[in-house]
């Protein structure tokens, strides 16, 4: 019968609908199932089309009031969650470390009651302290996001690379990553390893030995789909990647924790033509930002055919839209 | 579960038919029509009316999809519903926009349509089909285009099915459910 097929079709349709509970807080994506992601990452495509209307702009989050508390340096994060915000018509409030009370002493968690107490929904925070968005979900009735917590955990960046990979190659299962670089004190890559494990993707780590956390391979060898390894060897590292993923190097840790001079660690780890052709054909470099070029990446790598990172930046926008609407039913029973 | 048939196969085609004639009748020809149909039914009955206007009047009228997801107006009381892409890729500027649904029920989907289309543009008119209407009003909108009008109780609900989604062309009205809202609810 040739009506069966579309009844089907339908049915399919509705079987990915399964309608999730309501989420409060996005504090790691250790507690986003598979199912879940995959349903942000298809909002957020739906919501890249918002962004292209003459006016792109949609009531979602009318009413609704949020709060970036950002207690260290950023531009990308906060533009981001803000263009993201406004364009759902939410308010926003931005505070940061030198206009807040935090100067006079007040603490993180009195500062965010006072914003609750003034109506605020959700709270988008930075802090340099691992653990500190938790402390706000535990102690006030505000949506926490976590737009960065110490080396912990960088969600919104985890899920905006996932879904620059699955635009880029159609899906994330099956496709190896390799992260390169300071991933001892990278929340990108913490937050990654949660993200492309759960969707199935095949993680290697490469990093000099004194920047790779000892705890990496113990505390995520969880049950995932996707593998986790280590190769110290770049080159080795690279051979057969769909994605080659450089972590931004600080100078200063790399001398004093690294123990490694930066001529070295260039000769070692920066990812450039040579490696990138040693990766599949198809083969795309990110970068989380800010870069170093000449560094981590070297020069006319950083913007050219083979790199993802302007792409990364603009679906960065969907993806916190997505993540906002996400939390729209739970963040509005503030008190 | 017991149903109740309103509207037949041929009854759904039928009614189609007369919309179809009724809305070139009304707007003088196919000049400046964009069908917007309204997620997801609107949509297939969009597409069979543009094309039984091809049929009578060999004349295209541009077909666009719209999610009314974001422009509800009880997002804050429950889980976000997942979003469907809405496709609108003609200007609706000036344009004679014509809404299609399959059940006009509170209205409250009408209103948010009206709003989103408002921001594609600053239509000419934008008028209403519906498939069947069941009446409970809870806002001041009405159709220009009516398949079928329906008394029904609030408990009841009203099932559009289609061909494109559910294998056949049929209108029923079901009793009490389980609060399922994903055909015909249109809270």
């Amino acid at each position: 019968m040739t009506s069966v097929k579309p009844v089907e079709q339908a049915k399919q349709h509705a079987a990915q609908k399964v309608a999730l509970p309501p989420r409060k807080h996005v504090l790691d994506l250790d507690d986003f199932s598979p199912e879940e992601i995959s349903q942000i990452l298809e909002t957020a495509g739906v919501l890249a089309e918002v962004l292209n209307r003459p006016i792109s702009k949609v009531p979602a989050l009318r009413g609704k009031t949020i709060l970036t508390l950002f207690l260290e340096p950023s531009t990308r994060t906060r533009a981001s969650f803000e263009r993201a915000a406004k364009a759902l018509s939410a308010d926003i409030i931005n505070l940061s470390g030198s206009d807040s009370s935090a100067k006079k002493g007040e603490s993180l968690i009195d500062t965010a009651r006072t914003m609750q107490a003034m109506g605020a929904n959700i709270i988008i925070m930075r802090h340099s302290m691992s653990g500190a968005p938790y402390l706000l979900a535990q102690h006030t009735d505000l949506s926490v996001i976590n737009a960065g917590d110490g080396w912990h955990a960088h969600p919104s960046q985890a899920l905006l690379d996932l879904y620059t990979m699955r635009e880029k190659f159609g899906k994330v299962a099956g496709l190896k990553v390799v992260i390169v670089g300071d991933v001892l004190h990278s929340r990108v890559a913490r937050s990654n390893i949660w993200g492309l494990r759960k969707m199935g993707a095949d993680v290697t780590l490469s990093a000099p030995p004194t920047l790779l956390p000892e705890e990496t391979l113990e505390a995520y060898s969880g049950e995932l789909p996707g593998r986790l390894s280590i190769e110290f060897d770049l080159d080795k590292a690279v051979e057969g990647a769909d994605v080659v993923m450089a972590l931004r190097i600080q100078r200063e840790r790399l001398a004093t924790e690294g123990s490694m001079n930066l001529r070295d660690y260039i000769i070692a780890y920066q990812v450039n033509d040579e490696r990138m052709h040693k990766a599949k054909p198809t083969a795309m470099l990110m970068h989380p930002g800010p870069m170093n070029e000449g560094v981590e990446v070297s020069h006319g790598l950083a913007y050219g055919d083979r790199s993802l990172v302007e792409t990364q930046v603009k679906n960065g926008v969907a993806v916190r839209m997505a993540l906002l609407y996400r939390l729209v039913g739970a963040s509005g029973v503030a008190a | 579960m017991p149903e109740k048939v309103i509207l037949s196969a041929d009854e759904v085609l039928r009614a189609m038919r007369r919309i179809a004639h009724e809305i070139v009748e009304r707007n003088r020809g196919t000049e400046g029509l964009v069908f917007v149909g309204i997620m997801s039914r609107g949509v297939p009955i969009a597409r069979r009316l543009a094309a039984l206007i091809k049929e009578f009047e060999d004349a295209d009228v541009p077909i666009g999809s719209l999610d009314i997801g974001l422009y509800r107006d009880d997002l804050s009381q429950g889980p976000s519903p997942q979003l469907r892409k809405t496709d609108i890729s003609v200007s609706l500027q000036g344009k004679r926009v014509v809404l299609v649904d399959d059940v006009l029920y509170t209205g409250r989907t009408i209103r948010a349509a009206m709003d989103a289309v408002m921001d594609f543009g600053r239509p000419k008119t934008v008028q209403l089909a519906v498939l069947v209407d069941r009446g409970h009003r809870e806002l001041p909108i009405r159709a220009d285009y009516v398949g079928k009008n329906v008394p029904t109780a609030h408990q009841e609900e009203v099932q559009v099915r289609l061909k494109e989604t559910d294998g056949q062309d049929q209108v029923v009205i079901v009793e009490a459910s389980t609060g399922k809202e994903e055909s015909g609810g249109n809270r």
